[in-house]
């Protein structure tokens, strides 16, 4: 690991203003970020620990019954906090599902978002990379790339973003409280981060000295709480990022959708909002070919970026399965394997 | 530069100086506080053979640096036992065979400790594994260290009712 320069700034003007030096990065838990350094992928010249600022750890409910999430809060405490679970238990699902509890712990839900890919060849020093080195190829490409991007890839970048916890946020339209140099501003979780096209070392709208400092949930958000589920396939029970996973998020009145929110993860870039999808669920009743239409709109726009054409159908299969399992209810309590296509209900038990 | 930092470990008080930032708190217990019962494994947050609890809580002490941590209660393996009396959790990996050569060990008891306090498991085998996913036993000890966490989540509640009634 190369060295670099500790700072402990004591606000958050003080972090955006030492941030905003060339080669500074942010330091919250550094679940990622340490990973990186010690691999050579980041060698960030300062770090910013962030893990003190004032007022970004809190989980506070607003009056028009929206839900502002700070920057900070570590993601088991929002997976564990009841109200929240209560009103978006999909997200609650998707977090439970990532990691382990020892990162969950630490990690928070600002770096969740900002959280790198994984693709083998972002991580390998040696390989050819765009994001690492900008025009220096993408040994992916043509490489072992069966976990890869399915939708809005380049030739440039083939990489996915890893997060679960986006993938509902995305569904349920988040916003972004971002303080930087010229102060606080939003966006729309969604708009966050970017396609690669040409231009994949630039993975999000953040400008240097950006820093994140809430996530905020709109109030509507909460209307699908009765039919949201998160389910993921993973090559391992637990403890593994998604081959490919979907939130589902239905508002269903006497038997017929009424709204429903859809987004997939592991299949590009950034998490992917089905909204073509959504729009064809609405009004109908949530029945195997209703869904099943849904499904193969959401992938219509899919090609395979390698081996990976399985993951075009596989996403397809993983949609209509968590739209089933909306369509029958929240469980009571998150599965024992949140998440899992393999313990969908609570209480059944995947290895008997 | 060097960083002042104090920690509270194993109930100790300590004042620590850092002339490197870079250092974990992993490589600070083991190679400047000599404490190695906590395991290096690989290093990257996979394996959970580092868990320590920091504030009451188990982390992967190979992903947190050291100068973060100032003010920092932590507790290792060292710090389980009351003297020759084992943790119910240490007595329990024993009793049911939860380890063969023993090297995630420590990170395993630290993790299931971890997992009680939390209190998301209860007595659901299914829960416990999953809560444990984060440690990983190349001997393939899972079955023994199950049975030890639900023997050692009941002693532990009964004990806490014990205390209460």
């Amino acid at each position: 690991m190369m060295n670099f320069d500790y700072v402990r700034p004591a606000t958050v003007a003080e972090a955006v203003a030492a941030a905003s030096e060339k080669g500074a990065t942010y330091l919250a838990a550094g679940t990622n970020l340490l990973d990186l350094m010690k691999g050579g992928v980041c060698h960030p010249s300062r770090l910013v620990d962030v893990t003190r600022l004032p007022g970004l750890d809190g989980v506070e409910y607003l009056a028009d019954g929206g839900v502002r999430i700070g920057a900070l809060v570590r993601n088991a405490d929002l997976a564990h906090d009841a109200e929240f679970v209560r009103a978006f238990p999909s997200v609650a699902e998707a977090l439970l599902s990532g990691a382990s509890a020892q990162l969950r712990n630490a990690a928070t839900v600002g770096g969740n978002v900002l959280q790198r890919t994984r693709c083998a060849y972002f991580y390998d020093a040696p390989s050819a990379c765009n994001k690492r080195w900008p025009g220096a190829g993408c040994d992916a490409r043509h490489g072992e790339n069966r976990l890869h991007a399915v939708l809005g890839w380049s030739e440039a970048c083939i990489a996915t973003h890893p997060s679960d916890f986006c993938v509902p946020l995305v569904a349920l339209d988040t916003v972004v409280e971002i303080e930087g140099r010229s102060g606080r501003r939003e966006v729309a979780l969604e708009a966050l981060h970017r396609l690669p096209g040409d231009t994949p070392q630039r993975e999000t709208l953040l400008e240097r000295g950006d820093l994140i400092v809430a996530l905020r949930l709109p109030a509507e958000a909460r209307g699908f709480a009765a039919h949201a589920r998160y389910i993921k396939v993973r090559e391992r029970t637990s403890y593994a990022f998604a081959v490919v996973s979907a939130a589902a998020s239905l508002r269903i009145e006497q038997g017929t959708i009424r709204e429903a929110r859809l987004a997939l993860g592991g299949v590009a870039a950034k998490p992917w909002r089905a909204r073509a999808a959504e729009q064809v669920l609405a009004g109908v009743a949530p029945d195997a070919a209703g869904l099943r239409e849904a499904a193969r709109i959401a992938l219509a726009d899919a090609k395979p970026s390698g081996d990976n054409a399985f993951k075009i159908e596989l996403a397809q299969r993983i949609l209509v399965r968590a739209l089933t399992l909306a369509a029958a209810g929240t469980p009571e309590r998150i599965p024992a394997l949140p998440g899992s296509p393999f313990s969908s209900v609570s209480g059944v038990h995947h290895v008997a | 530069m060097n960083f002042s930092i104090s920690l509270t470990v194993n109930g100790v008080r300590r004042e620590i100086e850092l002339d490197d930032p870079r250092v974990t708190l992993l490589d600070l217990l083991r190679e400047r506080l000599d404490l190695t019962g906590t395991k290096k494994g690989c290093d990257r947050g996979q394996c959970g053979a580092c868990t320590v609890l920091v504030n009451g809580r188990r982390i992967n002490s190979c992903l947190a640096l050291a100068v973060s941590q100032d003010g920092a209660d932590i507790l290792t393996i060292e710090g389980v036992s009351r003297g020759d009396q084992l943790h119910p959790m240490q007595a329990a990996f024993i009793a049911h065979d939860g380890f063969q050569c023993g090297f995630c060990t420590p990170g395993q008891v630290m993790s299931a400790i971890g997992l009680i306090t939390e209190g998301q498991a209860g007595d659901d085998p299914e829960r416990v594994r999953e809560g444990m996913s984060g440690n990983l036993c190349r001997c393939g000890a899972y079955a023994g260290i199950t049975e030890a966490v639900l023997e050692a989540q009941n002693t532990l509640t009964n004990s806490d009712q014990r205390r209460s009634a």
